[in-house]
């Protein structure tokens, strides 16, 4: 079933230039700065149709609060200023990249402006121009598309988020993005994590890139046979990928056989008709309802005629009351309960049976109750109807917010089609054929070709070198190993020992660089013993410095004649035992000297030193 | 730059004009779009498609390239609210010199369409109908660079006869280089105004959800209706932020930044009054009250004079003839009003023959004294008139002015000392 998803890929690498249409520096910081306020309108447009003046109506009352950093934000960024020229760099950068994609440049490049009215643009549009069409990248010997790339302006980043206001700083808007999007022909979890991979080797190895969390987002677009598009926008993980992906084709399938359950009952459409039942509950032991009464609040509740049991099954299949929850908070509710729930959450059986009795529910039935304020409270219940009638139909377009655990949450309606017009501040820029010959002449080795180097010149195998590529590793593997010879060491712990600690739930991948760096640099200088390596990255991702480590560890690494003292020790207790187990004596021995002498000294060296000391005792 | 012969002939065989569906084939690349405008950059050998997904990229035409028609472009008619002036409401008359004051765009195409009737108007800024009735007309549609003394009567008699109809104010979007030109010359030609002037600019265009053009629009109508205010006065953002404007007053006020939003600022003086977007005007300074007074337009202007800005190594040889060919001349002169002495020799020899010369300040800040150093004091003597406080700008829309109704010489200095229209302060204040 699987196999029959269609999935699309869409990816935004940060690139490691200055800003797209100014000279500031793309740095993210933790600075104010300056801060101003701007309201943002929709334009009109000729055609102006009705879901856009709903949006202006909603949009209208919108506050947003603009933080200014020194540095990292100028007048162009507040718009106070019209884009300088596009940045050379960057635009040769998406060139290079287009052409590792095997995609065809245009001959001119247009900046457009993409309406966002959702204040993350000073501008209320994106710059976004279309450089390359028609490139491909190859999966599993088969072919995918990618049928456009383009180059854009990053957004400003989300700071805080009030009722109809919302804070954003201007460090992260104009920061040059580079996006990819592969066609709709990705069906499986596994592909889209390969694709994801396969792309992402290629904007490393320009160099140009920058690395980091929240400097690389994905979206994806998802949709089973008889399911709908719903688009999963900004994840920031690529491990995560495999696991959104296939959550959200099980969401989408138990939304199907929702619906078949709710065809079969013949459920009719929900009317948004609600019943005030705050004098049933105004005794109630839930606090949240208690505290919202007593404040002003009314409980209503929506019936929802044959719903029992979807909005959240015995075995947990079916949970439609979650989906339904998501719509609730997006009109800002804390919450809702619904019948398949309760009772529980201090709502006892007496009062559900109350509300049934009073609107004529039978056993089949459901419904969902809201306590808020009289304002709020109808607009949140809305959207519960609303979302409840889509799930008669099956799964609705929607956008979705990525959510740690791997699951998704609603965010808002899909948006419709682009609304662009052509950035007339900004100069067209010529694609000629010197520069495209420029770029093809210095195009960055590609990752098959690294594969093959790091094998010949590391020592290390083939698997490893994909892999290392693969997962993102290139750069810092190679640092390691040409700086200090350790290849192989560096291979071993990021392809084995990062994975196996994560799997205990240490964070190993949020360690940066320069850390690693530091690490192998004391290895090199035989701070410690390789051994010592997994104890330390325990450490060390708790954000404990490297020096503190190594003297929690007692790691200080001993000489050789201590390291003979402590072996010689050891084998003259055991003498007996050596005498009559000869060279077998080595193995059991072997655990006890690593217990004394772990992470100081090479496990090789203590394994000789302890042969050495068993021989001698042997030839007495 | 247009398109080449090449594209030319291409487009005309096929009879493509803007906006029509085409496909573009070179080999084997084959892509179909809507035909764009040529951007004046562009290559002139590129073809600009909009390609269904919305982007516009530009295709560069060879010898081997094909173009084909795939469909006309259908024209749409732009949907207007119905417009319908309440009685209850007083009314205002938005009277249009050029720019975009409000706009729809054509997504399809990316152009740009100003709203140019009231019923468009208030269609683009349908707040403006909960504040006043509105009478909008467009008189130039020009690049406020453009503007020129004869535009300047045009526009002063139809505010003119605006008035004179009974509205309650007058709207004047403009753009914003010369806009401090056109609010002082129209400010000495009222003598007597009954009902308020309000130019009205943007920073950022119209087309954009950032304009500055709405809410600056809708101050102004609100100020034109809720205050009693009657002057001729400049209305623009007073900070980066969507939360207020300053009304300045027209002959005090420059532009003073290229690009942002609070671009305007008064100088030596308070700025009128502060609109509040979100409600409320805060007056700052002393004005001039509406009344039941008749309008009086004297529009006359004497186009013969001249602004120079001083600058060191300024060419006696060069300036000597333009100094002597002009009826008047205002001089930004450095500091508290110096020229070269150079220089001083040669206006001596101008005012002789016949011209008037107003010396000004390019510091815009402070007045300027001729008193203090000797230049100042030749100067003088030379019969050079101080301009006072007032801006280089404003001096120069005012002697126009003035040498047009002096009614003698001796008038002529009189008149320029006096402050006729604001455009004079007796006294500035430590914090301002």
């Amino acid at each position: 079933m699987n196999s029959e998803a269609i999935i699309g890929l869409e990816i935004h690498q940060q690139l490691d230039t200055k800003k797209l249409f100014c000279s500031c520096d793309s740095t993210l910081v933790d600075l104010e700065g300056l801060t101003f306020t701007r309201r943002l309108r929709p334009t009109q447009s000729e055609l102006g149709d009705v879901d856009r003046a709903a949006l202006a109506e909603a949009e209208k009352r919108m506050k947003f609060n603009y933080q200014a950093p020194r540095g990292v934000s100028c007048l162009v960024e507040a718009d106070e200023e019209p884009p300088h020229d596009a940045n050379r760099d960057a635009i040769e950068i998406g060139l290079t990249i287009a052409s590792l994609l095997n995609a065809a440049p245009v001959d001119e490049i247009h900046f457009m402006r993409k309406i966002v009215i959702d204040g993350s643009n000073t501008t209320g549009f994106q710059r976004t121009a279309l450089i390359a069409l028609d490139g491909s990248i190859e999966i599993n010997n088969k072919r995918i598309s990618i049928p456009t790339i383009c180059l854009e302006e990053d957004a400003a980043r989300k700071i805080e988020i009030k009722t109809g206001e919302v804070t954003y700083r201007l460090d992260r808007l104009g920061i040059p993005l580079i996006e990819i999007a592969t066609g709709p022909e990705l069906h499986t979890p596994e592909e889209v994590k390969i694709a994801a991979q396969k792309i992402g080797s290629v904007l490393r190895a320009t160099k140009r890139v920058k690395r980091g969390i929240g400097t690389i987002r994905e979206d994806l677009n998802i949709s089973i046979p008889g399911g709908a598009r719903v688009e999963i926008k900004g994840v920031q993980e690529l491990r995560m990928l495999p696991i959104y992906v296939s959550k959200e084709i099980e969401r989408q399938k138990m939304l199907l056989e929702i619906s078949e359950i709710l065809r079969s009952r013949s459920v009719p459409e929900v009317t948004p008709h609600f019943f005030d039942c705050t004098e049933i509950f105004r005794n109630t032991r839930s606090k949240i309802v208690r505290s919202s009464i007593s404040s002003g609040g009314k409980v209503l509740v929506l019936p929802l005629k044959g719903f029992a049991g979807v909005l959240k099954s015995a075995d947990n299949r079916f949970r439609l009351g979650a989906e339904l929850a998501q719509y609730a908070r997006s009109k800002g509710a804390g919450g809702i309960f619904h019948t398949d729930e309760l009772p529980g959450y201090g709502i006892d059986e007496v009062m559900v049976a109350t509300v049934r009795k009073t609107l004529g529910l039978e056993e089949n039935d459901a419904f969902v109750m809201c306590a808020d304020l009289p304002t709020k409270v109808e607009r949140i219940l809305e959207a519960v109807a609303l979302r409840a009638n889509y799930a008669l139909i099956g799964v609705p377009e929607e956008t979705r917010d990525p959510l740690p655990d791997g699951t998704t949450a609603y965010s808002r309606p899909l948006p419709g089609a682009a609304r662009m017009y052509p950035e007339t501040d900004v100069k067209p820029i010529t694609v000629d054929v010197e520069l495209i010959t420029r770029i093809r002449e210095r195009l960055p080795e590609l990752p098959e070709s690294k594969v093959k180097r790091f094998v010949s010149q590391y020592g290390i195998h083939e698997q490893q070198a994909e892999q290392i590529i693969r997962e993102g590793f290139e750069e810092i593997f190679e640092e390691i190993a040409s700086k200090w010879g350790l290849g192989s060491i560096a291979a071993k712990t990021l392809l084995n020992t990062f994975p196996e600690l994560e799997r205990e739930g240490v964070g190993v991948y949020s360690i940066d660089d320069a850390r690693i760096k530091e690490l192998f640099q004391a290895l090199y200088d035989n701070r410690f013993a390789k051994e010592a390596l997994p104890d330390i990255l325990r450490l060390i991702a708790k954000g404990i410095p490297l020096e503190k480590t190594i003297e929690d560890l007692g790691l200080k690494t001993i000489s050789m004649d201590e390291a003979v003292a402590i072996i010689e020790r050891i084998v003259e207790q055991r003498r007996e035992f050596i005498e009559e187990r000869k060279m077998n004596a080595m193995g059991p021995l072997m655990g006890e000297v690593m217990s004394q002498l772990r992470g100081k000294i090479d496990g090789k060296i203590a394994s000789e030193l302890l042969r050495k000391a068993i021989a001698r005792i042997i030839g007495d | 730059m247009s398109y080449s012969a090449k594209v030319l002939s291409l487009l005309e065989n096929c009879g493509a004009t803007e906006g029509d569906r085409i496909i573009v084939e070179t080999g084997q690349k084959k892509m179909e779009g809507i035909l764009m405008p040529h951007h004046s950059f562009s290559n002139p050998d590129v073809i600009i498609l909009k390609l269904g997904n919305g982007y516009n990229v530009g295709i560069r035409v060879s010898d081997s390239t094909r173009v084909r028609l795939i469909e006309k472009a259908i024209s749409k008619s732009m949907k207007r609210s119905e417009y319908a002036p309440q009685i209850e409401r007083k009314t205002i008359s938005v009277i249009g010199t050029g720019g975009t004051i409000a706009s729809y765009v054509d997504y399809r195409t990316g152009a740009v369409h100003p709203a140019l009737m009231a019923d468009e108007l208030v269609s683009a800024v349908p707040e403006i109908s909960e504040i006043c009735n509105v009478r909008a007309e467009v008189l130039f549609s020009i690049f406020s660079e453009n503007m020129t003394v004869q535009r300047w009567q045009a526009l002063a008699e139809a505010v003119a006869d605006k008035l004179g109809e009974g509205v309650e104010g007058c709207i004047i979007p403009h753009g914003t280089d010369t806009m401090g030109y056109t609010a002082a010359a129209l400010s000495f030609m009222f003598e007597s105004l009954p009902r308020p002037v309000i130019l009205v600019g943007a920073q950022r265009s119209s087309d954009r959800p950032s304009s500055d053009a709405y809410t600056n629009l809708i101050a102004a109508a609100r100020f034109a209706v809720e205050s009693d205010v009657a002057e001729i006065c400049v209305l623009m953002h007073e900070s980066p932020s969507d939360t207020s404007a300053l009304i300045h007053r027209g002959t005090k006020v420059r532009k003073m930044h290229t690009s942002r939003r609070d671009a305007f600022k008064s100088i030596n003086a308070w700025p009128i009054a502060r609109i509040h977007f979100e409600g409320g005007i805060e007056y700052l300074s002393d004005y001039r009250k509406k009344n039941g007074n008749r309008v009086i337009l004297k529009k006359e202007m004497e186009e013969n004079v001249a602004l120079l800005y001083f600058f060191p190594g300024m060419s006696v040889s060069k300036f000597e003839n333009i100094l002597r060919e002009h009826r008047g001349i205002v001089i930004a002169g450095s500091g508290l009003g110096h020229v070269s002495s150079d220089m001083v020799h040669s206006i001596a020899r101008a005012i002789r023959s016949g011209t008037t010369v107003v010396m000004t300040s390019q510091c815009l800040y402070g007045r300027t004294n001729l008193n203090v150093y000797d230049t100042g004091r030749d100067l003088l003597a030379a019969g050079v008139i101080p301009g006072e406080d007032m801006l280089p700008e404003t001096a120069y829309v005012k002697l126009m002015w003035v040498l047009a109704h002096a009614a003698s010489e001796k008038d002529i200095e009189s008149m320029m000392r006096e402050n006729l229209r604001g455009e004079i302060s007796q006294r500035r204040e430590l914090d301002e």
